[in-house]
């Protein structure tokens, strides 16, 4: 289902994949399909309660102010074309500007129902869709956003990603899952999927005789109940991803809870049962699926690897002199190059990341300009590829070294050059209480505070790798427990109030982070993110200490010491 | 005191009941200033949902400050009032404005 084929490029490089006949017919035959239930619904022939499943099916919330409606963007790979597409959806449709997210998904805030049939329509012209951007079925498969431009890559993760979304893409066993179910997967060591805190997480690597396979890891979420993932399996045979897939969900399917919205995510499920009980029923499972047709043929995994061949980059010896008489003339180029820009597996080339955080903006939001504008450079410079990334930025994958000078005055065009990558003011937020209607404080203000707060670049290089994360309810869109630093905007007494948590991270040693203490009101919460920052400059050994090295190096004591003083001691 | 409020079936808008109409601006609501007016505002609110016009319908508390009326909720405020961001934009543009 949804399977793609590969398309040559004028150069002759697979860059990217298209829909086949099945695939358009499918996705226009649920757009056909949608767009009568909303003429059903605004007729008044089906109620709400009957309207409210179809439309989540469909990727269309009601939220706060009017609709919204969340795009799928498979393993966060969008070709120009379809950025372009995004840039007409959000002037024609919405308020010109789009919401990248956490998922990779694109969300746009103001659509009104009546649109959303004529939005669909359009995105299945650039082979895009909602289907499963809600619901309780398998969301969109994640990867590293640096998948096959990566230099310590041990093999692209995409392929994969590509096999689970086809095999997940309205699987009849799994539509109706006790809870929605994520995955994640990632190629390299160092893991810039945040696979932990997935329902499952896939890390592809390979064993002692070079074959390739996955550590298994199982259970891992955010949310109202943070777990880190457990490992179920060191080492998974390529082969068998979709009949071990298959059969955690099977298991899950059959003992996930039903009964209590807040303990039905499989996370809950491991956690009560024990890692090593569940192993065993998966293992059962996957016994009598392991040689079925759920079985990987090597020649299939071999086709869709192909689709994801390396792009055939040209030589481009020239670019280090190139960047070196470029940061001689810019020393803006240069602190860009050195926050935003990313080694590349072919040294003749680098990944570069376009910051979503301008200082005072909103984390993810993308007006329509800025993305024709950012299709623009994909097409001239990065081999038609642009990627979302889990943190709300956009990534070029593939940038001649001796490009990259013209990208970021190209960026500098149209403020995204803002070279924070990693720093503290690039903040994953949730829309909060702005948008959601299940927020219960707002993320985007005080992100934006803190960004502005921490405005200087100089500033913020010195505080060196800073992960900051807010969320406005529990519900932790905006990954608020694995931030080195973590904001979560509760509501009390009918005002909002700030936790901060410390600690989190979600890289390969993934940490929830610890609440430190009484929160904060929305007057007094940059104050406080401020007291930690000066706290961890004043302790940490040297500038190669980041915050969450420091962190797990003195404990929370120190910070709770500048944050509460006497009333810490006293606890 | 309470108003009812809801979103427009068709666009999702915020919308508050103003004597007959639903309306986009909270300044034009209906107070029930009493239990009797209060339940009355609910039936209302459940016809309108039954005749597909609005969805999401809700009674809210208010106080008046000011002369204003006033949500008790900060979601409701923001709801009101549009997102506290992007003041160059719809409801929060048009409300500076006018200020």
């Amino acid at each position: 289902m949804l399977g793609k084929r590969s398309k040559q490029t004028a150069n002759g490089t697979t860059t990217m994949y298209r829909y086949d006949e099945f695939d358009h017919e499918f996705v226009n035959a649920r757009v056909a399909q949608f767009g009568d239930q909303v003429e059903r619904r605004m007729a008044g022939e089906i109620t709400e309660d009957e309207f409210r499943p179809l439309r989540l099916m469909n990727g269309v919330y009601l939220q706060l102010h009017a609709y919204m409606l969340r795009i799928a963007i498979p393993y966060g790979t969008l070709h120009p074309r379809q950025l372009r597409m995004l840039a007409h959806v959000a002037r024609t449709y919405d308020k010109g500007y789009g919401h990248f997210t956490t998922r990779q998904n694109i969300q746009f805030h103001w659509p009104a129902l009546s649109d959303v049939p004529a939005i669909l329509a359009d995105l299945a012209t650039v082979e895009m869709h909602a289907i499963q951007t809600s619901g309780n079925c398998i969301r969109n498969v994640t990867a590293d956003h640096f998948a096959g431009a990566a230099a310590d890559e041990v093999a692209d993760p995409r392929p994969y990603a590509e096999i689970l979304r086809q095999w997940s893409s309205v699987h009849p066993e799994f539509s109706y899952l006790p809870r929605k179910f994520k995955i994640a997967v990632t190629g390299a060591e160092r893991d810039r999927a945040a696979i932990k805190t997935h329902d499952i997480g896939l890390h592809l690597k390979k064993n002692e005789q070079g074959e390739l396979g996955f550590a298994v890891y199982v259970g891992g979420g955010l949310g109202r109940t943070p777990i880190v993932a457990k490992k179920l399996r060191d080492f998974l045979p390529q082969e068998h991803l979709l009949s071990y897939v298959t059969a955690i969900l099977r298991v899950y399917n059959l003992h996930g809870r039903r009964d209590n919205k807040y303990k039905a995510r499989i996370k809950i499920l491991v956690h009560e049962t024990g890692t090593e009980e569940l192993a065993s029923w998966v293992e059962a499972e996957w016994q009598a699926l392991k040689e079925s047709e759920l079985k990987l043929p090597e020649q299939d995994v071999a086709a869709i690897q192909s689709y994801f061949a390396p792009p055939a980059l040209a030589p481009r010896p020239e670019g280090d002199e190139v960047v070196r008489l470029a940061k001689l003339d810019s020393r803006a180029f240069g602190e860009w190059l050195g926050q935003n820009v990313t080694t590349h597996r072919n040294p003749d080339y680098a990944a570069v990341t376009i910051s979503l955080k301008s200082i005072g903006e909103t984390p993810g939001d993308m007006s329509d300009s800025q993305m024709e504008a950012v299709a623009d450079l994909a097409e001239r410079y990065a081999n038609d590829e642009v990627r979302v990334t889990h943190e709300q930025n956009l990534v070029l994958p593939h940038v001649a070294r001796a490009d990259l000078k013209a990208v970021y005055d190209g960026l500098v065009e149209i403020g995204l050059a803002t070279a924070n990558a990693g720093l503290i003011s690039d903040i994953i937020a949730c829309p909060g209480l702005d948008y959601c209607a299940l927020a219960n404080a707002r993320s985007i203000p005080v992100a934006q505070q803190i960004a502005r707060r921490f405005s200087s670049l100089e500033r913020q290089r010195d505080i060196g790798e800073l992960k900051l994360k807010i969320s406005g309810c529990i519900n932790a869109c905006g990954h608020h427990h694995v931030g080195h630093i973590g904001i979560l905007g509760v509501e009390k007494k009918g005002a909002e109030l700030y936790q901060i948590t410390l600690g989190g991270s979600a890289d390969e040693n993934t940490t929830v982070g610890e609440i430190i203490g009484r929160g904060f009101g929305p007057d007094e919460i940059v104050d406080a993110v401020e007291t930690l920052v000066e706290a961890y400059l004043s302790i940490r050994n040297d500038p190669s200490e980041r915050f969450l090295d420091v962190y797990r190096r003195v404990g929370p004591a120190p910070f709770k010491e500048v944050l509460y003083g006497a009333e810490a001691r006293a606890a | 005191m309470k108003l009812l409020t809801a979103n427009r079936l068709s666009d999702g808008e915020a919308v508050w009941y103003a004597d007959g109409l639903w309306v986009e601006t909270i300044a034009e609501a209906l107070i029930a200033h009493d239990k009797e007016s209060a339940e009355a505002l609910e039936v209302i609110g459940n016809k309108a949902l039954a005749d597909n016009l609005v969805v999401d319908v809700n009674l809210i508390d208010i106080e008046i400050i000011d002369g204003s009326i006033h949500p008790t909720r900060l979601r409701e405020r923001i709801r009101a009032a549009g997102p506290t961001i992007r003041n160059d934009l719809g409801k929060q543009a048009r409300i500076q404005q006018a200020a």
